[in-house]
C-alpha cells in the first residue's frame, strides 16, 4: 500500500512538473513579442511627426520623409484589391456552388498549394511576366504580385462563409423564382458577407507587410509615383532599403516606417476581428 | 433576412422576359467558369513559366546544379549546393527551437486555459506575432538579435560574425511559433472528449491522458502541422536575407555566414547580369516552387483527412 501512496505522489510530482513546463514555454513565447513591439514602439515613435509622414525622401543628412511609401503601399494595394477581389469572389462561389464537380476540386487544392508558395517565387514570376515584356520595373507588376498572394484567401473565406449560408435561404429565393444568379448574388453573398469582408480584409493586411514579391516588380522610388508602369515605393521596401543602409539617420527612418506598417496591418487586424464578433449573423 | 424586398421584385426577375434570363443565367454560370479556370492558369502559369525561364540552366548544369558547390557568376558556373545547405539547416534548427514552445502554448491553450485572461493574452498575442511582417522581424533581428548573438560567439571563441544560420534560425523560429501552434491547437481540439474523460476516470493524471491519449490520437495533425511550418520556414525570404550573412560559401557551423535559396534570390535577382545567371537563379525559384508544392500537398492531405479547419 505505501508503494502504491509513494507511486502516486510520484506521478502527481510529475503532472505539476509538466504544468509548470508548459507554463513556462508558453509565457517565454511571449517575450519576442514584447521584444518586438517594444523596440519598433521606442525607437519608432522617436522618428515620427507630421514632417516625416507628410514629406518626400531626402539625401542622407537631409531630415525627409516616407510620404511615397505610404501613397505608394495605399496604391499597390489599391489595384492589388481590384484584381483579386473579383477574381478571388467568383472563384470562391464557383468551389462551392460546383462541390461536386472535378474542376471545382482541382481548384480547392491548388488554391491550398497557392498559400504554400514562397512569396519571393510569385516575385520572379510577375517579373518574368510583366516586367520583362514592359522592360521596367512597375507599380502594375507589383500589384500583380500582391493580387496573386490575395487569391487564395480570399478564395477560401469566401468558400467557408457561403457553406455556412443554410441550403434553405438559397432554395427559399429559388423557389420564389428567383434567377440564379440573383440568388447568389442578392441572397447568399449579402448573408456570407461578414466572413468574405473578414477574409478580405485579413488578406489585404497580410499582403501589406510584404517585401519579397515587390524586390523586382515594385522596386521601389525615391519619389512620388502615380503612374501604373513606373516603378514605385512601398513601406515594406523602404524598411528594407532603409535597414540594411550603412546610415544611422536612415535606420532611424526605418523604425518609423516600422511603427506606421504595424499600426495599419493591426488596424486592419482590429476591423476584421470587429466584424467577425458583431456582424456575424447565425442561422 | 430583409435583404430581398419588394421592389427586387418588381424590377427584377419576374417581369423578365424568358429569353434574356436565360442569357444573364448562362453569362453568370460561364463567369464563375472562367474566374475557376483563371485560377487554375495562374497556377499552372506560375509553374510553366518557371520551367521555360530556368530551361538554360537545366540544360546547361543539369542535376549537376544542386550537387555543385560553386556559385560564380563571374566564371559563369552555377551550383546551388551552398543555397540548399543553408535553407534546409536554417528551417530544421527553427523547427527544433520551435517545436517545444509552439507545442507547449497549443496544448495550454486547447487543454489547460480554454478561457480567462491569460489564454486570452496568449491567444490575441500568438495573433499578434502572426500578423508582424517579415521584413520587420529581420529588421529586429538584425538590429537587436545579431549583437546579441555577436557577444555570445566572442565567448564561445568563434568569429564573431553575428549574422549566420543561427542567428536566422532563432527570427525564424519566433515566426513560425504562432502558425505552428494554431495549428497544433486546432488538431489537439480535435480529440473526443469522451476520450479524454475515460482516461481520467480510470485516474489518470492529465499528463499521463496528454502522453498516453492526446498525443497518440492527434499525431497525424501535428506531424502535418511540423510539415506545414516547415515549408513556412522553406520559403521565407525577407527576414532570413537580413541575418543570414549573405555568403555563398558552404557553411562550415551554425556560427557561420550562408545564404538559403530564398535570399539568394531576393540579394542578386536584380543585379544577375547574363541569361545564364537569371536562369540560375529561376531554377532556384523552381526548386522552391516544387518543394513547397510537395510538402503542402502533403501536409494539406492529411489536414482534410482529418477535417481539420484552417
Amino acid at each position: 500500500m505505501n508503494d502504491m501512496v509513494k507511486k502516486l505522489k510520484l506521478r502527481q510530482i510529475q503532472d505539476k512538473l509538466f504544468t509548470a513546463i508548459i507554463g513556462i514555454f508558453s509565457i517565454a513565447m511571449l517575450l519576442p513579442l514584447f521584444f518586438i513591439l517594444f523596440y519598433i514602439i521606442k525607437n519608432g515613435a522617436a522618428a515620427i511627426n507630421w514632417h516625416f509622414i507628410t514629406s518626400l525622401p531626402k539625401p542622407v543628412g537631409q531630415t525627409g520623409g516616407i510620404s511615397n511609401a505610404i501613397v505608394g503601399t495605399i496604391e499597390l494595394i489599391g489595384i492589388a484589391s481590384l484584381i483579386a477581389i473579383p477574381l478571388a469572389l467568383f472563384t470562391g462561389i464557383y468551389i462551392k456552388e460546383f462541390e461536386k464537380n472535378k474542376l471545382a476540386a482541382a481548384v480547392s487544392s491548388l488554391t491550398d498549394l497557392l498559400q504554400g508558395v514562397p512569396s519571393i517565387v510569385i516575385g520572379i514570376v510577375c517579373y518574368l511576366w510583366i516586367v520583362l515584356p514592359l522592360k521596367s520595373f512597375s507599380l502594375l507588376s507589383g500589384a500583380v504580385a500582391l493580387a496573386i498572394m490575395m487569391l487564395p484567401m480570399i478564395i477560401k473565406s469566401t468558400y467557408h462563409s457561403l457553406r455556412l449560408v443554410p441550403e434553405s435561404l438559397k432554395e427559399a429565393s429559388l423557389a420564389l423564382g428567383t434567377p440564379y444568379y440573383r440568388t447568389v448574388i442578392k441572397v447568399m453573398l449579402p448573408a456570407a458577407a461578414s466572413g468574405i469582408l473578414t477574409g478580405i480584409i485579413l488578406s489585404v493586411s497580410r499582403v501589406a507587410g510584404e517585401t519579397a514579391p515587390l524586390l523586382f516588380t515594385a522596386f521601389g522610388n525615391p519619389f512620388m509615383n502615380f503612374s501604373i508602369d513606373k516603378p514605385v515605393n512601398s513601406l515594406p521596401l523602404l524598411i528594407f532599403n532603409y535597414a540594411t543602409s550603412p546610415f544611422s539617420d536612415w535606420q532611424k527612418q526605418a523604425w518609423g516606417a516600422s511603427l506606421i506598417l504595424i499600426i495599419m496591418i493591426s488596424v486592419l487586424n482590429i476591423i476584421s476581428k470587429f466584424m467577425e464578433h458583431k456582424w456575424k449573423t447565425t442561422y | 433576412m430583409s435583404r430581398i424586398s419588394c421592389k427586387d421584385y418588381r424590377s427584377g426577375s419576374l417581369e423578365e422576359k424568358g429569353s434574356l434570363r436565360i442569357v444573364k443565367e448562362t453569362l453568370f454560370r460561364l463567369l464563375l467558369v472562367a474566374a475557376a479556370i483563371t485560377s487554375v492558369f495562374i497556377v499552372m502559369g506560375i509553374f510553366v513559366s518557371l520551367l521555360l525561364g530556368s530551361w538554360k540552366s537545366i540544360n546547361e548544369f543539369g542535376l549537376n546544379f544542386i550537387w555543385s558547390s560553386t556559385w560564380n557568376p563571374a566564371a559563369k558556373t552555377f551550383g546551388a549546393l551552398p543555397f540548399v545547405i543553408g535553407t534546409v539547416s536554417t528551417s530544421f534548427l527553427a523547427l527544433l527551437i520551435s517545436i517545444p514552445f509552439s507545442f507547449a502554448s497549443a496544448i495550454y491553450l486547447s487543454l489547460y486555459l480554454k478561457n480567462g485572461w491569460f489564454s486570452g493574452l496568449l491567444k490575441f498575442s500568438v495573433e499578434l506575432l502572426a500578423g508582424i511582417p517579415s521584413i520587420i522581424y529581420g529588421f529586429w533581428g538584425l538590429f537587436v538579435l545579431v549583437p546579441i548573438v555577436r557577444s555570445f560567439e566572442i565567448k564561445l571563441g568563434f568569429i564573431p560574425y553575428g549574422v549566420g544560420i543561427l542567428t536566422a534560425s532563432v527570427i525564424l523560429a519566433v515566426m513560425i511559433i504562432p502558425f505552428a501552434s494554431s495549428m497544433a491547437a486546432e488538431v489537439i481540439k480535435l480529440v473526443p472528449q469522451d476520450l479524454k474523460e475515460a482516461g481520467f476516470a480510470m485516474g489518470a493524471t492529465r499528463f499521463e491522458v496528454i502522453k498516453n491519449i492526446v498525443i497518440p490520437y492527434a499525431q497525424g495533425g501535428i506531424f502535418s502541422g511540423i510539415l506545414l511550418a516547415f515549408g513556412r520556414a522553406f520559403g521565407e525570404t525577407m527576414a532570413v536575407t537580413m541575418v543570414i550573412g549573405n555568403s555563398n560559401a558552404i557553411p562550415k557551423n551554425i556560427f557561420s555566414p550562408s545564404n538559403s535559396m530564398a535570399s539568394v534570390i531576393a540579394n542578386e535577382f536584380t543585379e544577375a547580369r547574363g541569361d545564364l545567371y537569371l536562369s540560375s537563379l529561376i531554377e532556384i525559384g523552381l526548386l522552391l516552387f516544387a518543394i513547397s508544392f510537395i510538402v503542402n500537398a502533403i501536409g494539406n492531405r492529411i489536414m482534410k483527412k482529418m477535417d481539420v479547419k484552417k
